[in-house]
């Protein structure tokens, strides 16, 4: 099978070179029949990819551990659900994903346009090629993932427990599907730029193909950090890691392009910073790639050595110069059509949202390879920590908050004083209502940073509601609709305006959860032990008992042994309680004894999590098992090569004897307020992109009367 | 004022506020950043960042303090380091590890919660014997 998968590569990578040649010589020969073929090209570039993933993740499912890959990610007993996700764990396997995406992304939008963009569409069949291509070579040139084992063995090693989480099955799909997506408007931007014809018609083409991937990019993300709060045992949900940077850089210059297109679309200026920036986007979702996949910085994401870094960057340095030689020799076609009217406009305000959002990225970008940076003008590597990209990061979310808020407002070109009046009075007012409220009831102005965020927050909501009761207001005066029924049209009618407004209150949202919960948390270090109780934010918590389960954990992770502790907490006459526990996870190294082997393999914090729509109550812990050394060293000796029942019946001794004489263990207590509204808000923004994405029945008429112009366009030139 | 005196300021403006920042980006990054070093690098009297592995068998509960030794990645010169906070799941024998803090009295003393340790690429069992 493994041949099958092989074989299935290389014809790709063949097909995907036939492919841009055919349509490279198609576009300059005028040849049409040669740019369909490349296009079919693609599309069985796409048919190949998706046998290689099947015939790869049929051998996932089937523990076929002579596939060097299976036996590596992993074993008989992983759950089915964390076979399935055990190919993208590893690099060749995540190659494999990135490419089979990329075809199908490539496959749907040349079958979109296969009617439309004649003169665009080769040159972007030709990129999409080249960049399949590109992957596929790594594959077979360096990483294949079909590589065989000579003597297959009888279990494999399994998935690294790190990664047993429901979050993480879902994230790197997500965040490949982001990276992927948008190499569609970036090759055809490519396109554009070749075949001379830098108008809007590749932005029309691929704008709903950006604001997907704009989309999938921000649920990663979401998913991510969802996975770092309730998986690693820390309590964060970011931390400024190289590889999380990695993945924002690429979405903050993707959301500055999918709102500068619509400048280019209405007023047909900021030509060469739209394709400047996809060209950057893409590039930055490369270097995402390569970030995760090359170790060059310290990160917990960096997956030991890598085999393909030189190679990524030569392809990264391709782009870039491809990009930046082919915009330069076209600057003469890219001259604005038009030019700014007045500051106060939506396209000026749009251009400031473009700066900030670009600075943003500039600034982590800066952070991110800072230690490289002082390497080479210091001579040590020095870094950056948190705090560093908090203090920079914070006034220009700031700004970008009261963007959001006052960007939709404004109308195109000009806009005057007085009427920028009659739509910011009520929001404004609201502002100043929630400052005086926060500052009554809560203390907020603790930090002057969340206080001003807040109001900011309660700012843009305003307005959001605002717009909407307005249009709606206005629709029933119209057509004496019911109110649900006109909101409903309303956003039927105009869906990349209102999706964007719902967009742009689940950003505030968002923003609420990060501002409280990174200012107002209370956390706590504590050793206990049973019947011992401590204190955090008037959370009275107590150690009831500890816990010892062999297999089954709560998970369903698969972890064999699993320590843990039953807590009390109780605030105001309210009681729950919580069940965090540690799994244990064994190893195969030969140096250990039977009984060693199991506890000394990963081992994870399963935490648990009292969610509350105001707050979240969160608890890890570290059992000691130091006292448990000495009885397992003493079984190691006594039952060296002990059968598997035998084994159990040790470890059921040895999970006793802790329950009944439990040493200290060490907890972690948060309390933190609102952090749901994080990711609350990241499903409104989803929502809302969805709803703007979504093709309205006028774009349906459009398409099939350009349909139609088309066809009477080919009668025409037949006759 | 005319157009092209117009555009003039606003590109003096805008250029103004690119160095402006750009200035505070490399300033506060400088003295904000810490140095990373390996065991045979650190010296008493300033913060590091260090970075190396986990000596085998060198890990030790003392109460709430953690002590192990960091070894150079690609040596055998050692530190021991007493550490206090949160330990990241992978942390074990042979991990590489970054841990932030000062050299005292011969033992590197850890800032709280500072301390990461890198996701192993596969928990081979080369992995420990190496």
């Amino acid at each position: 099978m493994a041949g099958v998968g092989s074989a299935c590569l290389f014809i790709a990578l063949l097909t995907a070179l036939y492919a841009i040649a055919a349509s490279v010589y198609g576009a300059r020969s005028g040849r049409r029949e040669w740019v369909t073929s490349g296009r079919r090209a693609i599309y069985c570039v796409a048919g190949l990819c998706v046998i290689a993933f099947g015939v790869l993740e049929s051998a996932f499912l089937r523990s076929d551990f002579s596939f060097a890959l299976v036996a590596e990610g992993s074993s008989i007993e992983t759950p089915t659900f964390y076979k399935v996700t055990a190919l993208w764990a590893t690099q060749d396997g995540s190659l494999l994903l990135w490419v089979t995406l990329l075809s199908l992304f490539s496959t749907t939008v040349l079958f979109l346009t296969r009617r439309s963009l004649r003169d665009i569409a080769p040159w972007a069949t030709a990129v999409l090629g080249g960049v399949a291509a590109f992957f596929l070579l790594l594959m077979i040139g360096w990483e294949n993932p079909f590589d065989t084992l000579a003597t297959p063995p009888a279990d494999g090693v399994g998935l690294n427990p790190l990664l047993r989480h429901p979050a993480m099955m879902i994230h790197p799909p997500m965040l490949y599907t982001g990276y992927v997506g948008f190499s569609v408007p970036f090759a055809f931007a490519i396109g554009a730029l070749v075949a001379r014809r830098p108008g809007a018609d590749w932005i029309r083409a691929t704008r709903r193909f950006a604001l997907i991937a704009w989309t999938f990019l921000g649920t990663g993300i979401m998913l991510g950090a969802l996975w770092s709060y309730t998986e690693l045992g820390w309590g964060g949900y970011w931390a400024w890691d190289p590889v999380e940077n990695a993945s924002l850089m690429p979405w903050l210059v993707g959301t500055a392009f999918l709102h500068s297109i619509m400048v280019q679309e209405k007023r047909g200026m900021l030509k060469v910073w739209n394709v400047s920036l996809i060209c950057a986007t893409f590039t930055l979702a490369l270097l995402g790639t390569f970030l995760v996949r090359s170790g060059i910085l310290d990160s917990i994401h960096a997956f030991g050595a890598s085999t393909i870094g030189v190679q990524f960057l030569v392809f990264i340095g391709l782009v870039v110069a491809l990009s930046a030689g082919l915009i330069i020799s076209r600057l003469p076609l890219l001259r604005s059509e038009a030019k700014l009217d007045s500051l106060l406009s939506r396209e000026a305000f749009f251009l400031l949202n473009n700066l900030v959002l670009v600075g943003l990225c500039l600034v982590i970008m800066w952070g991110t390879f800072f230690p490289l940076i002082s390497e080479a003008l210091t001579g040590t590597k020095a870094s950056v920590g948190p705090p560093w990209f908090d203090r920079l990061v914070t006034p220009l979310a700031l700004v970008l908050v009261l963007l959001t808020g006052i960007g939709p407002v404004l109308a195109w070109r000009r806009f005057t004083p007085a009427a920028l009046w009659r739509v910011l009075a009520v929001p404004i007012a609201a502002t100043g209502a929630a400052l005086v409220l926060l500052l009554a009831f809560t203390d907020a102005a603790d930090s002057w940073t969340s206080l001003l965020m807040f109001c900011l927050v309660a700012f843009v909501l305003t307005v959001v509601s605002q717009e909407l009761w307005r249009g709606t207001a206005a629709r029933r005066t119209m057509t004496g609709e019911s109110w649900p029924r006109a909101l409903g049209r309303l956003t039927g009618r105009n869906r990349r305006r209102y999706g964007g407004y719902l967009v742009h209150a689940g950003i505030a949202v968002l923003f609420l959860g990060v501002a409280a919960s990174s200012a107002f948390v209370d956390q706590r270090d504590v050793r206990l032990r049973p019947g011992d109780s401590f204190e955090v934010n008037g959370y009275q918590v107590t150690y009831r008992e500890p816990t010892a389960k062999l297999g089954g954990d709560s998970g369903g992770t698969g972890a064999p042994i699993s320590f843990g502790a039953v807590l009390d907490v109780r605030k105001d006459g309210k009681h729950f309680v919580l069940r965090p526990s540690r799994n244990y996870y064994s190893t195969a190294d030969p140096s250990l004894g039977t009984i060693s082997r199991l506890f000394e393999g990963e081992a994870t914090s399963e935490v648990d999590v009292r969610w509350g729509l105001t707050r979240n109550f969160w608890m890890a812990i570290r059992p000691d098992i130091g006292s448990l050394d000495k009885p397992i060293r003493e079984a190691d000796a006594k039952f060296a090569n002990a059968s598997g029942d035998v084994q159990a019946l040790i470890v059921a001794a040895l999970a006793e004897r802790y329950r009944r004489d439990p040493p200290p263990a060490a907890f972690r207590a948060i309390s933190s307020p609102f952090v749901v509204w994080i990711w609350i808000g990241g499903g409104i923004v989803v929502l809302g992109a969805l709803v703007a994405a979504w093709p309205s029945p006028e774009a349906r008429l459009r398409r099939v009367r350009s349909l139609y112009s088309a066809r009477l366009g080919q009668e025409l030139s037949r006759a | 004022m005319d157009p092209s005196r117009k555009r003039k300021v606003r590109l003096v403006v805008a250029l103004t506020a690119a160095v402006l920042l750009a200035t505070a980006l490399i300033y506060t990054s400088f003295s904000a950043s810490t140095e990373a070093s390996k065991p045979s690098e650190i010296k008493p009297g300033r913060s590091y960042e260090l970075t190396g592995k986990v000596v085998n068998g060198s890990i030790r509960h003392d109460g709430d303090d953690l002590r192990f030794r960091v070894r150079d990645r690609d040596g055998t010169t050692s530190v021991p380091v007493s550490y206090t906070g949160v330990v990241p799941d992978p942390f074990r024998d042979g991990r590489e590890v970054i841990v932030s803090g000062e050299l005292e009295h011969g033992t590197f003393v850890a800032e709280r919660d500072s301390l990461v340790t890198k996701c192993p690429s596969k928990f081979t069992k080369d992995e420990q014997s190496s």
